[in-house]
């Protein structure tokens, strides 16, 4: 249906920011609501378990080997990277404990947040913002199922569950990476390694990544869910939603790192 | 040939419409709509592009929802049900979309097994299967059934977009454009399915169309939708022996150029 006839083009600069202004505000409205929303769905029954598991493989086990890829890789990037300045002090003993406390308390969740935001996330968007455009989701609604039960909270949950384990294991690989270059370079072993690696970090470390994993996940999939649930204007809607997936999805998770670090400060 | 209308129970509304208004924005699409649909009866709504015709069905199915007004489906209030409630009436209701909406991530089979797996609890695979293959004898496609949609061709998805309908055995049947963007040949089968489907299952319809083909040949009633309100009310020829300069070019170009 065609509304857009009845509406003058405006042209002043004043009524443009006004206007943005105003769709800031009923963003995060709608946001709000879609956050409530989720909450009051999700874990009421009846639950989308067979979808849930379905997604939790779609996102979490065909990310492995871009996580794998990436992680290995991290992991022999900041090894050699750390140990020019390391070895200015006779320090490159060190590097084990330096690198697992880069990667368990910061890389590992961030970068395994950031890739999925660009793979996962951007694929939410396009997904529900395609269905959305033709009319599958309102197929589902009038075939007497809640699309956002069946969609909505099945990704947002497989995110939160799988976004901490591909965590784990981005820090295993890139922990293994690490060993692979200190070992060809220092010539340790894999046992001293692993003790010097586990040495400095302590229960609330873990707790930290963790918990920063499980928010980065349910802002991936809130925020792709989001955005594509709510595309319009055909395929370049398809195209926002998946480009506005990944931007604030990113944005969002930047911001929540540093509230959990200083969070998690205070219990120290 | 005038289509018969001795199965039409005119004294059982099925759906009834009242004073229903829907805007968007300043844009006043439905200004206090009336309508009847009895039991057994095809229901055309015609009208130009951008007229509500669509917006109408959306309104019924509780997809949307309007401004004034009062919509009863099959004895419902369907403004006072709750989500629930509204999810069980929609069983009861078949929707086929302009575009047939099909899911893409699924095949054929499973497209037409997600509803009824979905509504029918208990249901076993055997009966899944039975049912399956036998709507989609019915819509006559039973070799697609292990196809991907994007593999069907438009009449093929509108067939199955139909037939996926079909499935929960619907009171009501809601066309939107059944024909729109098909070859006259597929057209005239789809207009054939719908009657097909009115008469196997002893289904009300509503078919929203601007082809007037597809008018004749499946509505026992039509509706023109003009300026918001439902203006003309009856069967196809009352429709237009007219000279109303809003009426006649529909006719005209469908029958003249």
């Amino acid at each position: 249906m065609d509304t857009a006839s009845t509406t003058p083009p405006q042209h002043n600069p004043g009524s443009k920011i006004r206007k943005r202004v105003a769709d800031f505000f009923v963003d995060l409205y709608r946001i709000g609501g879609f956050t409530a929303r989720f909450f009051k769905e999700a874990f009421v029954a009846p639950f989308e378990f067979k979808e849930l598991i379905h997604q939790c493989y779609q996102l979490g086990v065909r990310s492995l080997p871009l996580i794998s890829l990436t992680g290995f890789i991290i992991g022999i990037i900041f090894t050699k990277q750390s140990r020019p300045s390391l070895l200015e002090f006779g320090a490159t003993s060190w590097l084990p404990s330096l690198v697992s406390i880069a990667i368990l308390k910061a890389l590992a969740p961030m970068v395994t947040a950031i890739i999925a935001s660009g793979k996962v996330g951007s694929g939410i968007g396009a997904e529900l913002g395609s269905m959305r455009v033709t009319e599958q989701i309102d197929a589902m609604e009038v075939s007497g199922t809640n699309p956002f039960k069946y969609l909505v909270c099945t990704r947002v949950l497989a995110t939160t569950l799988t976004i901490p384990l591909l965590a784990t294991y981005t820090a295993l690989i890139a922990l293994l990476g690490a060993y692979l270059n200190i070992s060809a370079n220092e010539g340790i072993s894999y046992s001293a390694f692993m003790g010097e690696v586990f040495d400095p970090i302590d229960f609330i470390d873990i707790n930290q990544s963790l918990v920063k994993a499980i928010v980065f996940g349910f802002t991936i999939g809130l925020v792709g869910c989001y955005q594509g649930y709510h595309s319009n204007k055909g395929t370049e809607g398809v195209g926002k939603a998946a480009n506005n997936a990944v931007v604030i999805a990113m944005f969002l998770i930047f911001i929540e790192e540093i509230l959990i670090v200083q969070i998690t400060g205070w219990f120290r | 040939m005038e289509k018969s209308t001795a199965h039409i129970d005119y004294n059982n509304a099925v759906i009834s419409i009242r004073d229903l208004q829907k805007s968007f924005g300043d844009y006043h699409v439905l200004r206090g709509i009336d309508l009847d649909i009895f039991q057994g009866e095809n229901l055309v709504v015609l009208g130009r592009s951008g007229t509500g015709k669509s917006v109408l069905i959306k309104l019924i199915s509780g997809l949307l929802r309007p401004e004034e007004g009062s919509i009863n489906v099959l004895g419902n209030n369907v403004l006072a049900l709750n989500d629930k409630e509204l999810q069980q009436l929609r069983v009861r209701i078949g929707f086929s979309f302009q575009n047939s909406a099909l899911y893409d991530s699924m095949t054929v089979r499973k497209n037409l097994e997600f509803p009824l797996v979905r509504n029918r609890k208990g249901i076993t695979r055997k009966e899944i299967n039975v049912a399956v293959e036998e709507v989609l004898e019915g819509v006559g496609l039973s070799q697609t059934i292990n196809q991907m949609p994007s593999e069907l061709s438009g009449g093929q998805r509108k067939r199955i977009g139909i037939a996926r309908t079909l499935i929960l055995n619907p009171e009501i049947m809601m066309y939107d454009e059944p024909t729109a963007g098909l070859d006259p040949i597929t057209c005239i089968e789809i207009n054939d399915l719908i009657n097909e489907v009115q008469q196997r299952y002893h289904t009300s319809s509503i078919i929203i169309t601007h082809d007037l083909t597809c008018a004749k040949s499946t509505g026992d009633r039509i509706a023109m939708l003009l300026d918001g309100q439902f203006q003309r009310v009856g069967s196809f020829d009352e429709i237009f022996e007219t000279d109303d300069a809003r009426v006649k070019p529909f006719y005209d170009y469908n029958f003249i150029q």
